[in-house]
C-alpha cells in the first residue's frame, strides 16, 4: 500500500502527517520526495545514513566525428544544445536527460556521460527506514532525485511518500502510482485555494483522495464544503493544539510526546488503510 | 552587414523590444544593402532556454550582429562564441537604433547585459540590474462581478 502526503499550500503540515503515520505503522518505509527541502528525518534523527548518489545523463559531443550538422540543437526540446562558432555548446542545467540528441545524430558523435544532481539516503534502523531525496543547490529540476528515492525504497507492506508543495513535476512524480494520496490543508483562504489546486492534479492523474484539514477550527466550512461539493472525504480533522506546536518547535513529533496525538494518528492510519485497500486495521 | 533588431513588431517603426530571447520579432537588416527582412522570433513561447535558440535562430540566418535592450548570459555565450557583435539599444524604434549602429554610435557588450530568465515575467526587476521584460502576462483572470443586481420580491 503506497499513500502519497501532499497539499498545493507548503507549510499546512504534510511533513507532520507523513512522519505520524510512519511512526503509527508498526513497520512502513517513509520516503521524503520533498527533494529541494526534505526533512522528515529531522524529526525522526536517525543514525548514519546509505548515500547513493543520483546521476542524470547529458550529452558529451566527440568534436573529431561531430560535423556541426545542428541535428541535436534542432531536436532538442529544452534547447540545451546549441551549434556556434564550430563547436556544439551544451547547457548542461537546461537538459533532461531525454537522449534524443545521441539518437537522432547522424555521425555518432554524441554519448552520453553522468552528471551528479543530488543524493538519495536510506536510513534503515528496525522497522521504520526513512528514504530521503535530496536535490543538489542551483540544479532546475528534483524528478531524477525523486524518481531514484522511489526506486531505491525497499518495498514495504506500507509505504509512505512525503510530497514537495505545489501542483508541479515534483508533486506529479511523487504521487504517482500512489494508492491513495491525502491532501493535508489548513481552513484558510490559502489553504483552500491551494487544496483545490491540488485536488483538481490528482482527479487529472486519477488518483484517489482524501483531505486532512490540519490546525482545524473544528468547524472548517470552507473545506468541508468543498469536499462535499468534490466528492472528497475528509480523512481526519487534526486540531489547534499548542502542545503540538511546541514539539514541532523543537523537532519532535507531537504523536511521540503525546498520547492524543499518537491516537490520532493511530485511527488516521486506519482510515487510510481502509480507504487505500479495504483491510481493516 | 546582416544586423538582428529585437523587436516588438515587424516594421522599421516597431520598438526595440527590451528582451532578446522573447522578443516577438528579429528585424533583420544589411546594412550594405538596407534590404529588411522581419522574421518571427521562433523562440518567444518557448518553455526554456528561450535565448539559445533564438540565438541559433540568427546564427542560421546569418547575423553578424544583435541588437536588443538587453541580452542575457546563455544568449550572450551563443552569440559571442560565433563571433556575433551583442550591441544593447534602448528606448526606440527599430529604425533608431540601425541609425545608431551604422553611425557607429553603439558599444559592443562585453558581458550579457541581463540575469537569466529576464524576459519571463512581466516587470520582473531584480535589485542591481535594469529593470526587465514586457512580455504578454501570465494572468488567468478570475475576478467575479460586483453584484450590483438588484433583488426583486417574488418571481
Amino acid at each position: 500500500m503506497k499513500i502519497s502526503v501532499a497539499s498545493g499550500k507548503g507549510g499546512t503540515g504534510k511533513t507532520m502527517v507523513a512522519v505520524g503515520l510512519a511512526v503509527a505503522a508498526e513497520s512502513a518505509v517513509l520516503v521524503d520526495c520533498d527533494a529541494e527541502a526534505p526533512n522528515c528525518h529531522i524529526f525522526l534523527r536517525k543514525g548514519d545514513p546509505e548515500v547513493h548518489e543520483v546521476f542524470v545523463p547529458v550529452p558529451q559531443v566527440d568534436a573529431s566525428r561531430c560535423s556541426l550538422c545542428g541535428a541535436c540543437a534542432q531536436a532538442c526540446r529544452f534547447n540545451a544544445l546549441a551549434v556556434a562558432g564550430g563547436k556544439v555548446i551544451l547547457f548542461d542545467k537546461l537538459c533532461h536527460g531525454c537522449g534524443v540528441c545521441t539518437a537522432v545524430c547522424p555521425s555518432g558523435a554524441v554519448q552520453e556521460v553522468k552528471r551528479k544532481v543530488g543524493v538519495v539516503e536510506v536510513d534503515e534502523d528496525g522497522s521504520l527506514v526513512v528514504v530521503t531525496g535530496r536535490l543538489d543547490v542551483g540544479e532546475a529540476t528534483p524528478v531524477p532525485v525523486i524518481k531514484a528515492a522511489k526506486r531505491l525504497a525497499p518495498s514495504a507492506g506500507i509505504t509512505i511518500v512525503d510530497c514537495a508543495p505545489g501542483t508541479s513535476c515534483a508533486v506529479v512524480e511523487a504521487v504517482k502510482d500512489s494508492d491513495l494520496c491525502l491532501l493535508v490543508t489548513e481552513p484558510t483562504p490559502f489553504g483552500l485555494h491551494d487544496l483545490r489546486m491540488a485536488a483538481d492534479t490528482l482527479a487529472e492523474l486519477e488518483i484517489p483522495a482524501a483531505v486532512v484539514v490540519n490546525r482545524s477550527d473544528g468547524e472548517d466550512a470552507g473545506v468541508r464544503e468543498f469536499c462535499r461539493t468534490r466528492g472528497l472525504a475528509i480523512a481526519a480533522e487534526l486540531p489547534v493544539d499548542r502542545r503540538a506546536a511546541e514539539s514541532y518547535a523543537v523537532g519532535k513529533h507531537p504523536s511521540l510526546e503525546h498520547e492524543e496525538w499518537r491516537r490520532a494518528f493511530r485511527r488516521l492510519l486506519c482510515t487510510v488503510t481502509r480507504t487505500a485497500s479495504g483491510r481493516e486495521c | 552587414m546582416k544586423v538582428a533588431v529585437a523587436s516588438a513588431g515587424n516594421t522599421l517603426d516597431s520598438p526595440v523590444d527590451p528582451r532578446f530571447g522573447r522578443c516577438a520579432w528579429f528585424v533583420i537588416v544589411d546594412t550594405d544593402t538596407m534590404n529588411l527582412e522581419a522574421v518571427p522570433n521562433p523562440a518567444a513561447g518557448a518553455a526554456g532556454g528561450a535565448g539559445i535558440q533564438a540565438a541559433q535562430a540568427l546564427l542560421s540566418r546569418g547575423v553578424q550582429a544583435v541588437i536588443a535592450g538587453q541580452v542575457g548570459p546563455n544568449a550572450f555565450q551563443v552569440l559571442s562564441t560565433a563571433g556575433v557583435r551583442v550591441l544593447p539599444f534602448g528606448g526606440g524604434s527599430v529604425k533608431d537604433a540601425v541609425d545608431a549602429f551604422t553611425a557607429g554610435q553603439l558599444t559592443e557588450a562585453a558581458a550579457p547585459t541581463g540575469p537569466a530568465h529576464m524576459g519571463m515575467v512581466p516587470g520582473d526587476s531584480t535589485p542591481g540590474f535594469p529593470s526587465g521584460g514586457m512580455g504578454p502576462g501570465w494572468g488567468m483572470g478570475r475576478g467575479g462581478g460586483r453584484g450590483r443586481g438588484r433583488g426583486r420580491r417574488g418571481w
